[in-house]
Order: structure tokens, then sequence, then C-alpha cells
């Protein structure tokens, strides 16, 4: 079989939608083009039908009611409805009091997408914890109910790391909360539609999803809402037309939301077997690499981790040397939000890779288009490109001749 | 971020890569100077190697570079403009000069300062090596 160069190894930053899904959404453009708010004519009826559809589909996949889905732009949207609508609905005192507004407990190592809502929230106020995960990068509910307060109020972890893929203790976070009346959010956009979720056994408020990490179009997402056990309320941040039961105003965007939705049903019937050929293939490219390379680290917890993601680190090469060299494979070093920093990526330095590591590493992540010869290809594009810069490497040299280089002093500039 | 085409030349087809011997071999030898700078945790570190003949001329240059592409090209283009100068003349290399040559951007300005201080180490572990004192490289300015 040819491959298509460049190769596409970033599913985690976003993923080809479906043709199945473009195909579906079509129609919404151009014959189902009313607006669902429009309630006295046939336009409308036959597009708030293709929203119910969807809503259906999404409610789906989550086990959560269609009442309890609320259509957003994105991940981002939801991250910041939930965690700031959360906060001032629950909050002890008013803004302005002078008085303690109340505490939110999230990781250091979440998404600049719950991180700046909960920062925001801080300068009005609110009272962070921002827990720090051991080695594996895994938040446990030891760690939050270390943390609990008798004046928290929410509680907001991802379910799965966007940088490492490592999964946090999400049910067991959340029967926490439900035991101590502490709302609780999870930013599951890497998570859903690829591993089983069910709202209600696993202890969720409120969770965030977007559509094009799970091959649906981009700019379009939803928060799940509680609507029973308990019943959670939010302060809505866009306001206006009052739909989405006021939550979120603003024309809902249709040909998004039915994409999002066929998106859902195909993850629902598809995930199973998906996930066992992703991990396969996952397995055998990161074997493939580190049975090759020595000075390799495999970042994060070894098996709570998602199946098509994996983290590797390269000791005495530079990352974005190693993407120039691997530069027929899209893919990520860092995270692509904040690759344009060049910094080493927070959420390596958080779980404690030292700073030589942190720069080094690539994060690969599979889809449902990821072939084997694309995985094989790739291993082979990588050792061969970290052996050519190893050659090249001052720090491997000395690494060899068996100088300790955190003993050097080296002359930062 | 997009490379320019000298810089892709460079990183693909390094010039002089290597060294003269490793660190403690080539330590006691007159003939050679070693420049090491920058720093791990800063995502660069360049290694520069210079041997000079008695005439005072760098006739080899050898480095090696943990660093993005535009510090390997920034090294590997330091070592071609060294060969054949001499030490002194080495020292005239400006980073504006490695700045122009590659057309690097503004964020990789550091890569270029970077390899001029990597000239600037070599030649002055050189000069100590061979009983000449900071003021010979200072008059050299």
């Amino acid at each position: 079989m040819s491959l298509n160069f460049p190769l596409y190894l970033d599913n985690a930053a976003t993923t080809r939608t479906d043709p199945r899904v473009v195909e579906a959404m079509l129609p919404a453009f151009t014959e189902t083009y009313g607006n669902p708010g429009s309630r006295n004519h046939a336009f409308g009826w036959r597009a708030e039908d293709l929203v119910d559809t969807a809503r259906r589909q999404v409610a789906d996949l989550i086990g959560a009611d269609r009442k309890e889905v609320i259509f957003t732009s994105g991940a981002t949207e939801s991250n910041n409805l939930a965690i700031k609508g959360a906060a001032y609905m629950y909050e002890k005192a008013a803004a302005g009091s002078g008085k303690p507004r109340g505490h939110i407990i999230t990781g250091n190592i979440e998404h600049k997408a719950t991180l700046d809502p909960c920062k925001r929230l801080q300068k009005e106020g609110f009272d962070v914890t921002y827990l720090e995960p051991g080695p594996d990068g895994v938040f446990t509910r030891e760690m939050v109910e270390n943390a609990m307060r008798d004046d928290t109020i929410l509680v907001t972890i991802m379910w799965a790391n966007n940088e490492i893929g490592v999964i946090n203790e999400i049910p067991q976070i959340g029967e926490l909360c439900h035991d101590r009346g502490v709302i609780f959010h999870t930013d599951a956009t890497q998570w859903v539609g690829k591993m089983p979720t069910d709202v209600t056994r696993d202890n969720i408020d409120l969770l965030s999803l977007s559509g094009h990490k799970l091959y649906g179009p981009k700019g379009v997402g939803a928060l799940y809402v509680r609507r029973r056990r308990p019943r959670v309320r939010l302060v809505a941040i866009q306001e206006g037309g009052g739909q989405e039961r006021g939550y979120r105003s603003g024309t809902l965007n249709v040909p998004g939301i039915v994409g999002l939705g066929k998106a859902c049903e195909l993850c629902a019937s598809e995930m199973d077997t998906e996930r066992d050929r992703l991990r396969a293939l996952r397995d055998r490219l990161e074997q493939s690499i580190v049975s090759r390379l020595d000075t390799v680290q495999v970042n994060g917890h070894a098996e709570k981790r998602l199946p098509h993601t994996t983290n590797i680190s390269f000791g005495f090469v530079e990352g974005e040397s190693l993407m120039m060299a691997c530069k027929e494979i899209a893919m990520s070093s860092g995270s692509a939000c904040t690759s344009a920093s060049l910094g080493p990526s927070y959420v390596l330095k958080g779980l404690g890779v030292g700073d030589d590591l942190a720069h080094s590493s690539l994060r690969l992540s599979l889809g449902r288009f990821t072939t084997e010869d694309e995985v094989n290809y790739a291993a082979d594009a990588i050792v061969t490109a970290v052996t050519k810069l190893r050659e090249l490497s001052p720090l491997y040299d000395m690494h060899n001749e068996g100088i300790d280089i955190t003993k050097i002093e080296w002359q930062a500039h | 971020m997009a490379y320019g085409d000298k810089v892709i030349d460079h990183y693909e087809n390094p010039r002089n890569v290597g060294n003269f011997g490793t660190t403690g071999e080539v330590k006691g030898r007159k003939d050679i100077g070693v420049g090491l700078v920058g720093a791990p945790e800063c995502g660069d570190v360049m290694q520069l190697q210079i041997k000079v003949n008695d005439e005072g001329v760098i006739e080899d240059a050898k480095f090696k570079c943990f660093g993005c592409g535009s510090a390997i090209a920034s090294s590997s283009l330091a070592t071609e403009w060294l060969k054949g100068r001499t030490v002194d003349q080495g020292l005239e290399i400006r980073n504006t000069e490695i700045v122009e040559e590659l057309s690097l951007p503004p964020v990789k300005i550091h890569c270029s300062v970077l390899a001029e201080d990597a000239i600037r180490a070599a030649i002055a572990d050189y000069k100590t090596k061979n009983g000449e004192t900071a003021a010979a490289e200072t008059t050299a300015h």
C-alpha cells in the first residue's frame, strides 16, 4: 500500500472529519437551513428536528438524557461555561462582598482551557488549589480528598490528559464529590468517543466534549449538565436569546450540531473495535521505537492512558530539530496550543520530567484513519532521525563518555 | 515553523560534524581550542573545536550541536567560515552575519549569538592554552 505524505499522527490535536459526518451535514446547509428558534414555520421545525436527533446521539454516547446536553462552540467554551457558570452559581459570597467566594480544585497539568478560567476566578476572589500529580501524571481520588475543604464548591479534573493521554480516577473523584455535595466537572475532550462513558455510573455533573476530536466538525461541542441527583445549575456566560435552556444564547450551529451528532453515533458503534485496533498499533509503534534506542522514556502511567496516544522523550536530542527531521510526519512536540512558545511542555515539567527530556518529546496520537503501514513508517523515521541527531549531539557524546551532564556548570544564556 | 533553504541545507547536510577527540583527549593539546556553550535546559548546546597550525591559522574546525535546526545550521556555518582564517580573524565573525546568511527569523537570533559565543570560547581556550592573555583577545576587537 502506498503512503500519502505527510502522514497524520496528531489526532489528539484534531481529527479528520469522517466523510459520513460530512455527508450528514450537507443538507443542513442548503435544504434544512431554518433557524431552530423559528417556532412558526416548517423551516424552523425541521431544523429543530435535526437538532433533537443530534442531541439524542450525543446523549446516547455518554449515557445522558437529551435534555442534559447543551450545544456550544467547542470544549473551550464548554469548560468556561461549566467552571465559571458553576462557580458563580454556587459561590459562598457575592462578588464585591470582600468575603472568600469559595474553593475550587483542579490540576496543574490541565489544559489551558481549564487553567485560565480558574485563574480568572482566582482574580475574582475564589480560592483555587492546583493539584500536582506524581511522576505517572495521574490525579487520584486521594489527592482530591486531601485538598477538599468545607468551602469547596467545584472540582474540575480532565478525564484524559491531552499531552500524555494519562487517565485520571474520574469515577472515584466523582463519587467523592457526590458524597461531599461538591459539583464535579470533567473536561472529557480526549476521552469521549474513544472510551466508554456513562455520566451516571461515572458520577459526572458537568462534562465537556468537542466535535473535532471525535471525527466531527470543528467549531461545535457540548456541555453535559446533570439535571437529577443533583440538579446542577449554572450562571450563563453568554447571554442573549435564551437558547439551550438559557445556558448558551446564540442561534444554534445546525450543520455543526448535526455533524457532532453523527460523529457521536459513529463513535458509539465503532468504539470497541477501533480501540482494540489502535491499542495494537500504538503498542507496536512504541515498541518499535523503544526497542531500538537507548535513553528513551515513555511519559505517563504505563497502563492508565488512552490506547491511541503515546508521548515519548528522547534524551540528548532537541525536540524541534527532531520534528524537522521527521517533517513528513505530522505530530506534536508539546501541545499544539502552546508549541509556538518554544518552551518545554508544562505538562511534562509537571510530571517532573527534566528540562533536557521535556525539550525532546513527541506526542503521537493515532486515529480512525491511521494504518499499520503509516505506523511502521513513522517508527523507522523517528529512529533514524534520533540516531542522526545523536551523532550531532555533544550531550550524547558526554553521556557515552560517562560524563553526568547534570553536573556540568552550564552557562545559561 | 518554516525554515529558510540555507538552514535546511545545513541541517540536512551539516558540514564538519565531529571532534578531534573526546573532552579528555583534547584537553592537553595546545593546537586545539574547545568551546562549549549553551545549556541543555535552554534547549541548545554547541561544542566547537578548532585546530590551529603553527602560523596561527585555523586549518580545521568541527562541531556538535544539541539544538533546533537553526542552531545546528549556525554552528555548521561557523565551522565553514572559521576554516582558513587566523584566530584573530575568527574573532571578527559576528552573529549578525550568521543571521543574514541563514535568513534567521527574530525568534532564532539567539542561535546565532550562541554560535558567536562558541567561536569566542574556542579561540579563548586556544589562546589560554598557548599562554596568550585575555588582553590579546580584547585588542583584536
